[in-house]
């Protein structure tokens, strides 16, 4: 899959309205708005769930209306709310869906699931468990492993995490970047939260009524630079703090070590730029000493360096 | 004169040499005329009671799931179609077979077209509901996910009704096999045949109407734990009928 471009042109009703953008193989791509955006419409649009009144989707080169639906579905990884579990079929009942669609043999279709639990971060044991019988999260996940069944390239997922509380969803947010550095699939998510749209997205689309792209670009580039007031204001506070926030100490030049004897806090290279400087403002001191993860130096940071870092 | 002469001669009703003294006196209820009747009475009426409601829900079956097939893809036929399968139950049955009977005489397939008939107000709407209560969540991704249209009313949507469905066939098994006894009226057939016989008779005699009733009773509630334990192994997932 080397690009995803696509335009929709909006009926008169304009859920969505001449949209054009290109997504990236392998990118994590985030559509967000507010209600009524017509940011899941977009999305339904990709796998044809929705059907588009003018304009072209192309996966891969190719217009998604050069497959037949069901084999460009069989495709396309879904995930929705709750998982969107069948209820009544097992775990592994609605893991498998897709692989025995496809025709895989019985045994294919079992050591799949085993892997799929593992990668999801499930107990084999769930296996035979019914969606009822699961915790949101479980579910999510399940959810999120069905999706992968068949190995897809492309991913959607529409407001997959909204019904969990916050803790849970962190977890599954940061699972969902782990597998998505893991696997290379492109996906396309779908969310109205501007915070887990910057935490996730490669690329943010940001839609405004009636399906108007707003700005499209990365989620610095939009704290950063805000195309319009509408974007401004949707995004919302503190945007030099959230952009320390997706800066790691480990992908930023740092100063030289202090030396040993300097008495300055450390903090893991592992943190955020905004942790650190966070942890400068606690201590009441202008640099932290960075260690990684064995405690051995890798040199510090300044808050002037920290400030200088979003010029 | 002449009654003295019957009380002098021992009891008014004849007693051919078969009748046990519970029989014979008429007593509430007797085990002999059970056991002695088991097999040229009770037994044949309950096997021919068996086959009158089995043929009459597998009809009525085969008809309200075809029609809440189409009931389920076309909205607006499923009003008509309650409507009518109401109407046809609001008929009182006596008078159906009156009106059949010029059609089809005196036949099984009178009796049978009317407690078809009766299934159907039990049976359709309870179908029509299971479809329709399938979570739409569960629809999106099956479609999503590549089902085609028969996959999907093949693996999601009548599993996910299947609890409703057999709800519906319980409701119309119970009341067919109760509804069945009244075929006596009409043939000489069914539980309901020892009863319309000990009717007849100037002082009824009770064993026959209680054994045949008692069978009746237990033939339903035989079916409707059969009917349960169906649901149980086809749908484990539903923990609590939806009906």
């Amino acid at each position: 899959m080397e690009h995803v471009s696509k335009r929709y042109s909006g009926s008169e009703a304009a859920a969505v309205s001449d949209l054009s953008l290109t997504i990236e193989a392998g990118e994590l791509c985030v559509l967000v708005g507010p209600s009524g955006c017509g940011k899941t419409t977009t999305l339904r649009m990709i796998n044809r769930l929705t059907t588009l009144d003018s304009g072209e989707i192309m996966i891969d080169g190719r217009s998604t209306l050069t497959t037949t639906v069901t084999e460009l579905r069989r495709g396309i990884g879904y995930v929705i709310q709750e998982g969107g579990l069948f209820p009544h079929m097992t775990v592994a009942g609605n893991i498998g869906t897709v692989p025995r669609l496809l025709g895989w043999s019985r045994g294919d279709v079992k050591r799949r699931v085993a892997e799929l639990l593992e990668l999801a971060g499930l107990d084999i044991s769930l296996a035979e468990r019914y969606p009822a019988e699961l915790s949101g999260g479980q579910r999510q996940r399940v959810g999120l492993a069905r999706a992968l069944a068949a190995d897809p390239p492309l991913l959607l997922m529409d407001e997959p995490f909204n019904a969990l509380d916050p803790v849970v969803r962190e977890r599954l947010q940061d699972e969902l970047l782990r597998l998505h550095r893991e696997l290379a699939k492109t996906i396309v998510f779908v969310t109205h939260d501007v915070d887990e749209a910057i935490k996730l997205g490669n690329r943010i689309a940001i839609l405004r009524q009636g399906g108007v792209l707003a700005q499209y670009d990365t989620p610095d580039s939009i704290l950063a630079q805000p195309a319009n007031e509408f974007v401004r204001e949707f995004v919302g506070e503190n945007r030099a703090l959230r952009r320390l926030a997706l800066r790691r100490l480990d992908q930023i030049d740092l100063a030289p070590a202090a030396k040993a004897s300097s008495g300055l806090p450390t903090v893991s290279s592992s943190a955020t730029v905004r942790e650190a400087v966070s942890l400068m403002i606690e201590t009441g001191t202008k640099a932290l000493s960075v260690v990684d993860e064995n405690g051995e130096a890798r040199g510090s940071i300044r808050f002037d360096d920290a400030a200088g870092l979003l010029r | 004169m002449i009654a003295a002469q019957a009380a002098a001669s021992g009891p008014v009703i004849p007693n051919f040499g078969g009748g046990s003294k519970c029989v014979v006196e008429n007593h509430a209820f007797c085990w002999g005329w059970v056991n002695a009747h088991w097999g040229d009475t009770l037994q044949p009426a309950l096997v021919q009671h068996v086959e009158l409601t089995g043929i009459a829900v597998g009809i009525g079956f085969a008809i309200a799931f075809s029609a809440a097939l189409v009931a389920y893809r076309r909205r607006w036929l499923s009003g008509p179609i309650e409507g009518f399968s109401a109407l046809l139950y609001t008929i009182p049955s006596l008078a159906l077979f009156q009106i059949l009977v010029p059609f089809t005489g005196i036949t099984t397939t009178t009796v049978e077209v009317a407690l078809v008939a009766y299934t159907l107000v039990m049976l359709f709407p309870n179908i029509v509901a299971g479809l329709n209560a399938v979570p739409a969540e569960a629809l999106d991704v099956a479609r999503a996910m590549g089902f085609t249209r028969r996959q999907t009313l093949l693996r999601v949507e009548l599993p996910l009704a299947l609890p409703a469905i057999v709800a519906g066939l319980r409701v119309a098994v119970v009341s067919t096999v109760s509804l069945a006894t009244i075929a006596a009226f009409l043939l000489p057939k069914g539980l309901g045949y020892p009863i319309f016989l000990a009717l007849k008779e100037p002082s009824p005699f009770r064993t026959e109407i209680y054994s045949a009733g008692a069978l009746a009773v237990a033939l339903a509630l035989t079916a409707d734990l059969l009917l349960v334990a169906t649901r149980r192994v086809l749908a484990p997932w539903a923990r609590r009928s939806p009906a």
